[in-house]
């Protein structure tokens, strides 16, 4: 091992271990309540504790994964700023969510107890069925979604540290799991929130080596002019059409509001304060986080020889070994390594609770025996070792890809949004939302997207998601009004008149 | 804090909604404008530069993104409401 790599290694594995001291601190200082309700509350939504900066910081870590850190600049590099422009939908999508999802969210989960989407989904519609296919949805898309951020982050460990790809894995997974499973949302949200910081300092590294080894600003553009001539154009050369970008506003913009992963921190905040804070706070930070990463690639080209680049995915690896010195590259490292592990926790943390919560504890378990002194001392080991589990399945399947995991993984994304947008915002703002709206929603939302993937249609250019969101909406009003409204408790409970 | 009523934060809530999704709208109308509108007039030869970079980027990436960032403080501070979340159900 040449000192370069050695002193890399060393400023990654102190930022993993800064990690998971951190993460551990915090599952130490919870309070852990005597009820299997006071634990489930604690482990799985931290009890109720976010502040502004915390809720903003995990949001954005969650769903900024490994691609928009490692994929996304390579990318723009090729495609030009047409991809930063694409990249650059996502600036309302903070705002969005918390505007939309968080007060209501916060109201409904407080009176029904809710520490999950299930939860909500449960007390909204009363039906076995919806929780069950909810939850089995919300499993196997997030193992898949999990693998492929791991894979990612292994990659690029292997890349820039030249160490065996298992290793990079082995390292940076043991210190995910056991911080998500002993410490829980907890430790995910307030390890989310360094995570989250470490991206924005990663990213200004980044553009800031790139713009000084170009030789400032003007003299980078000059160049690129010379080497990618398309980067101004719009449509990239002709290869972008304008309603598959368009898609994007789906995909990344209001299709996120069917995200479980970031609906769910809807329920965590502390107050409106905190709320409102986090707006503010999420705004900037994504649009930040967007813009520089993504520039960074476009700008790329001008100090890299795309030719001599295996595919755009080595640019930022290339770009690290070529022009950073090992402790500024350790750094920036960490801030890729950062989003895989922030999008991975989160995902972790909620398939456990899909499993003890929404599964375990609400089928699986008599009423009696939930307030048995027995049962609620047993419920936190059980519930750390379902998570420790997961985790280490995760690990198995990032090391050999099942066959299936990869198939799920390419609709994971646009699959959950069809599965989950419907139920939770008509659910919430829609009155006469029930039961038979959200089944046939989640089929036809996922069934038509796995179809339309598979067949060679498309809506006039559009992905995917266009389509599959639109017969998603449908069926879910259509099946709403086709069948009873809801019982009086229940608009009740959600409309407070 | 204002004490308020369920109904009455139910409202709020709705009113907090509609406003977010009139901003959000309004931002994809300057993204769409200033993006797709001005880079569809002219081509990378023609277009104006700005720091090295298209008129059409300049105004739909960055300064769209400094407006929104403005815009949503404004609208936090003027629509958005305190009122209290309610306590957690008793088991």
């Amino acid at each position: 091992m040449t000192s370069y790599q050695s002193i890399l290694i060393s400023v990654v594995i102190t930022y993993l271990c800064l990690n998971l001291f951190i993460g551990l601190l915090i599952s130490r200082r919870q309070s852990h309540g005597a009820t299997s309700r006071g634990f489930v509350n604690d482990y799985y939504i931290g009890g109720r504790s976010m502040g502004g900066l915390v809720l903003a910081m995990t949001l954005i870590a969650t769903f900024t994964s490994a691609s928009s850190f490692i994929g996304g600049p390579g990318i723009a590099a090729a495609k030009g700023l047409a991809w930063v422009y694409l990249a650059m939908i996502q600036v309302p999508t903070a705002f969005i969510i918390l505007a939309i999802l968080g007060k209501k969210f916060a109201l409904i989960s407080r009176k029904t107890g809710a520490v999950t989407v299930t939860d909500f989904l449960r007390a909204r519609y009363r039906s076995k069925a919806v929780v069950l296919i909810s939850s089995l949805c919300l499993v196997l898309f997030f193992l898949a979604q999990m693998m492929s951020q791991f894979i990612g982050g292994a990659v690029l460990f292997q890349t820039i540290t030249g160490l065996d790809y298992v290793y990079g894995l082995l390292l940076f997974g043991v210190v995910v799991i056991l911080y998500t499973s002993i410490g829980g949302f907890k430790a995910v949200v307030t390890t989310d929130t360094i995570q989250g910081l470490v991206m924005v300092l990663g990213s200004i590294i980044l553009l800031a080596t790139i713009v000084y080894q170009a030789g400032g600003f003007e003299s980078l553009t000059t160049r690129l002019h010379v080497v990618t001539p398309n980067y101004a154009d719009i449509t990239a050369g002709g290869t972008i059409s304008k309603s598959w970008l368009m898609s994007f506003w789906v995909l990344v913009g209001v299709g996120v509001l069917g995200l479980p992963q970031t609906a769910v921190r809807g329920m965590g905040f502390t107050d409106t304060k905190a709320l409102h804070a986090a707006i503010i706070y999420g705004t900037i930070v994504i649009g930040f986080l967007m813009l520089v990463m993504h520039i960074s690639g476009v700008f790329a080209p001008a100090v890299i020889d795309m030719e001599t680049l295996k595919s755009t995915d080595y640019l930022i690896p290339t770009i690290v070994t070529r022009y950073m010195n090992p402790v500024v590259a350790g750094l920036f490292i960490a801030a890729p390594l950062a989003a895989v592990m922030s999008t991975v926790s989160s995902l972790l943390i909620l398939a456990s609770a899909a499993i003890i919560k929404d599964l375990y504890l609400n089928y699986l378990v008599s009423e009696e025996k939930r307030h048995e002194k027995k049962f609620t001392q047993k419920l936190p080991a059980v519930s750390r070792l379902t998570t420790a589990f997961l985790g280490i399945l995760v690990i198995l399947f990032a090391i050999t890809p099942p066959d299936l995991i990869v198939w799920i993984n390419l609709f994971a994304m646009g699959g959950l949004e069809c599965a989950f947008f419907a139920p939770i915002i008509f659910g919430l703002y829609w009155r006469r939302a029930n039961a038979t709206g959200a089944i046939l929603s989640i089929i036809g939302g996922i069934g038509s997207y796995l179809t339309i993937q598979y067949s060679s249609w498309t809506l006039s250019g559009t992905h995917t998601i266009v389509p599959s969101m639109i017969i998603a909406v449908v069926s879910f009003v259509v099946g709403s009004w086709l069948s009873k409204p809801p019982e009086k408790e229940v608009e009740e409970l959600f409309f407070g008149e | 804090m204002q004490q308020l009523s369920e109904k009455e934060k139910n409202r709020q809530i709705s009113r907090e909604a509609i406003t977010s999704v009139l901003l959000y709208f309004a931002f994809f109308l300057w993204w769409y404008f200033t993006g797709y509108g001005i880079a569809e007039s002219g081509t990378p030869e023609t277009y104006t530069y700005i720091f090295g970079l298209p008129m059409w980027f300049f105004l739909s990436c960055i300064v769209g993104y400094v407006l929104f960032c403005v815009a949503s403080i404004f609208v936090v501070r003027l629509v958005f409401k305190n009122f209290d979340l309610g306590s957690e159900v008793e088991e």
